[in-house]
This record gives C-alpha cells, structure tokens and sequence, in this order.
C-alpha cells in the first residue's frame, strides 16, 4: 500500500508516470468504473437511491474484509455484500429508502462490522483503507477484466431496460397499469446497482462513493432534463473527472480518489451556483 | 369498503365515482385496470376481463408527483405513456413525436413540452398528466380524483378540457370525485359507493334529491341559480 505522506509537490516527470504500466491499468479501470457509475448514476437520483446507494457502499465493507480473514478475492466478498444489501433493500420496496434511520442504523453496524473483520484478520488493514477510500493506482489487470465484463453487462440491461425503467421510475402506478413490470425491474436495477457499487468502491472506495455515482447525475440533471442526454452527460463527467484526478495525481503526488472527488465536486458547486443565480434572475425579470 | 356491486356503465359518456372517504372508489379503479383480484364476482371492462386491455386505458393516479420530476421533461413524460411499456432503448420516430405534440396538443399544453416537470403548476401538472393518458389513443380514461388540490379556476379549466375530450375524441372518462360540484355540467352519470353498495345511475337520476341526500348523509337538492349548477343543503 502507497504511504502519501509527501507534501503537494509538482512531480515534472508526471508524464511518465501518467503513462507507465500501472497508471494505465488505473486509467483504463477507472475509464470503466466511471462510465458504469455516470450510466447507474441518473436512475439512482430519479430512483430516490441515493441514500440507498450510499448505504450498499457501506455494507460491502465487511463483505471486502469478511473475505480477506476467509482467504476469498475482495472483490467477491465486496460484490457479494453489495448485491445481497441491494436485493434486501429493493425487497423492501420504495418506502424502505425512506426509513433514513433503520437504514443509517444497518449502515452503521455494516462498517462496524467490517472494523471486527478486519481486526480479527492481520493483513486486512490495508484492505480495509482501500475499501473505505478506493485505490485506483492498486487496479490489477484482473480487476480490468472483471469491470469490463460488468460494464458490458450493465450497458446490455440497461439497454433492454431502459423505457420501461423510466416509466416505472417516473410513474409507477401508470406504469404497473400498462403491464410493466415494476416490481420485477425494481429488483434488476438493485442488482445493476449492487454491481455498479462493487465497482466503484474498488476505484473511489466507500466513503467517496458519492462522487462517481451521485454528483456527475446531479450535475447533468441541473443541466439537462433529456433522461438520455443527461445519462450522457453523467457518464462523460465521471470519465473526465477520474481522467483529470488521475493526471493531477501523478503531477502532485495526491491520493487520486481525494482529486476526483474534488473536481466533481466542484463541478457541481459552480453547476448547482449558477443554476440558483440563473433561475433567481428568472424570477426577478418575470 | 363496497362488496355488493351489480351495474353496467354505458360507453361513451364521462361518469363520477363518487362517495365517502374509505368508501373504495380506488379499489374500484384498481378493479377495473386488473391490479388486484376480484375476492369474487365477475367485472368486464369493453367486454374483456379486467386488466386484458389496459393498453385501450389512459389512467392518471392521485398522487403522481414525485422526486424524478426534476430530472424529465413534459415530452419525454408523455411519450412513455405511447411507449414506455416496451423494451429497449427506442429513439423515438416522426410519427411517435407527432403523437407527442397531438396529445399535448389536446389539452393546450403545447407551450409546457421542453420543461420540467417539477416547472409545472398544480393545473399545469394534471393537463400533462392528461396528455400521457391520452397520448395511447384510449377508449376509456380513468382520473383519480383530477380536482383534488386544484383551486376553482383551475378545476372550471380541466372540466372543460374533460368535456372536449369526450366530445372530440369520443372517450369514455370515468372520474373520481368527493365533490360533484365542478363536474355536474358535464357528467352523463354517477357510480356510487354508500354503506358497501356500488351503483351506477344515469344522469336523470344523478339529479334525484333523495339519492344524494342518501349519498351526503344530508338532505342535499341541485340548484340552478343564475343557470349555473350546483348542490346545496336543503333548508
């Protein structure tokens, strides 16, 4: 594990850097993570998710470290948790995203929990600070692999699904009337979601997940109300956040999840700060 | 909650559901749309078992605002309900656009199609909501209480609508109602919910003072001041 103890200084071979064999490996499953999460991320806010998403994110902790004291690949201990939080909370139904409490009270006991695990297992800390914080620069080529495969699965359901995922999420009851499936695309889009969460904890990590799947959705969402376009737009700014984090990163020296959190971020402050001036001048005019 | 119910309801007309709160007038919608069992008993909707042809059915919910209305536009609301019962990703296509426009057309909404749902006034809401109903070319419209937390203006306009609607289109518009009131001008009759009976009665007799004063619990007449239409308290 990467000690990042040095000041921000600026490295002038970042170049080099940037394009040796582990940084490609970072830029290419952080490219992958991030067009799985932009995809994912529009749904999860007209899902009403959000908190949902954040809380799989959490209960992957002792997932991932669960499987380092069993002798198991993080990932399926992270991808296992994740999908079976998800398929929990979709069985809940849409009003379980609402009951804040009973989920924050599950969230909280998930970390505590993955703080046992990994006390209880002597190399896991490492794991353990790569699950809460991501580590893009630690992405195997295996790891590549795996996202990709994800990714191309996320992309074909979302594909097949899309409509009458918009439909049921934007109008359930209509929906259900017309024979969608609601219920039935509810529990698909948990699993995508469980999936999409295993992915980008392994690149921004629990606690910074909020950055590649929320923040770039609520930023094309204030800027366009197109369900596709905004879809897009979402993707597009989670590719280039992680692309400018991972460039920062080797200029600077800086944890590469703490940059791409910052630039999507403040993305969103200048997008959420101008749409507030622009439509208080609205109201002004009119 | 109604149990015993043997009526029909002629095609063609826009009919109230009315009666008390609790009194199962949106379990009688759900039973028409199919979405959930009969306990017993047989209902036929256009000569099909319920739920059958709801692709024939425009329905707008009560409550149909919700946290995503900040992120679709008015267009992309409407076309879901031509299309967002399919499959697949479906660029839309010229004649699905110019079904869009028809139907926002309909209901004078042509100017709201590219904003945002959350834009959207109360009245603005429900024309919308309208236009996704009508957007699949129904034989039978089926609003849930469309007046609820509408104020007079704005329940005088989509009466009107309503009233065009069925003129233009020839659709049958069942309407859910705690007040018949607004709707009187316009309705050819009234499915009543009371004491667990459900009853269709045409409009003639819609008007019968002891029927509404059954239904009200209160001795109710309609009157015409001012050729206006409305209900009052007997004196």
């Amino acid at each position: 594990m990467t000690t990042y103890l040095a000041a921000l200084d600026y490295q002038d071979n970042w170049w080099q850097i940037l394009t040796s064999a582990f940084m490609r490996n970072a830029l290419v499953g952080g490219t992958i993570v991030a067009l799985a999460a932009g995809l994912i991320g529009y749904f999860v806010i007209v899902r009403n998710t959000v908190f949902a998403a954040h809380a799989l994110a959490h209960i992957g902790l002792p997932g991932a470290t669960g499987a380092v004291l069993l002798g198991l690949p993080v990932a399926l201990g992270l991808g296992a948790f994740c999908v079976g939080g998800a398929l929990v909370i979709g069985a809940l139904g849409k009003r379980a995203t609402d009951r804040e409490v009973a989920t924050g009270t599950v969230l909280a006991m998930a970390t505590g929990l993955g703080l046992f695990f990994s006390s209880l297992a002597t190399r896991s800390s490492s794991t353990m600070t790569n699950v809460l914080f991501g580590n893009l620069l630690a992405i195997t080529h295996q790891q590549i692999v795996s996202f990709g495969v994800l990714l191309a699965l996320l992309a074909a359901c979302m594909g097949i699904i899309y409509r009458p995922l918009l439909f049921s999420s934007v109008n359930a009851q209509v929906a259900e009337a017309k024979g969608v499936p609601v219920r039935g695309l509810s529990i698909v889009f948990m699993t995508l979601l469980g999936l999409s969460v295993t992915m980008a904890v392994q690149a921004v990590g629990t606690l910074l997940l909020f950055a590649l799947i929320v923040t770039p959705a609520a930023v094309a969402i204030t800027l366009t109300a197109h369900p596709a376009l905004a879809m897009g737009v979402s993707a597009a700014l989670s590719v280039l956040s992680v692309w400018l984090g991972l460039a920062l990163s080797a200029m600077f020296n800086a944890p590469p999840s703490f940059l791409v959190v910052t630039i999507t971020c403040g993305v969103w402050a200048v997008v959420w700060a101008s749409a507030r001036v622009a439509s208080g001048d609205r109201v002004s005019t009119t | 909650m109604w149990s015993d119910a043997d009526f029909d309801v002629p095609a063609g007309g826009i009919i109230a559901v009315i009666g008390p709160n609790g009194s199962g007038k949106t379990t009688l919608l759900q039973v028409v749309l199919g979405l959930i069992p009969r306990a017993s008993g047989s209902v036929e909707v256009f000569g099909h078992p319920p739920g059958e042809i709801n692709h024939q059915i425009g329905y707008v919910p009560q409550n149909y605002t919700s946290t995503s209305d900040e992120a679709i536009r008015v267009r992309d609301a409407v076309m879901l309900g031509l299309n967002g019962h399919r499959w697949g990703f479906g660029k839309a296509r010229g004649p699905q656009l110019a079904r869009v426009d028809e139907a926002l057309a309909a209901v004078d909404a042509t100017a709201l199609a590219d904003r945002r749902l959350s834009q959207l006034s109360g009245g603005q809401r429900q024309r919308v909501a309208l236009a996704a109903a009508l957007v699949g070319r129904p034989r039978l419209l089926i609003l849930d209480e469309p007046l609820a937390s509408l104020d007079l203006a704005n329940q005088r306009e989509i009466v009107a609508l309503l009233d065009r609607i069925n003129t233009d289109v020839g659709v049958t518009i069942f309407v859910v109602a705690h007040d018949l009131n607004p709707l009187l001008r316009v309705l050819t009759g009234a499915i009543y919910l009371k004491d667990g009976v459900a009853h269709f009665e045409s409009l003639d007799r819609v008007a019968e003072p002891d029927l509404l004063t059954r239904l009200y619990g209160e001795p109710i007449e309609i009157a015409h001041p001012h050729s206006d239409t409305y209900l009052r308290r007997t004196n």
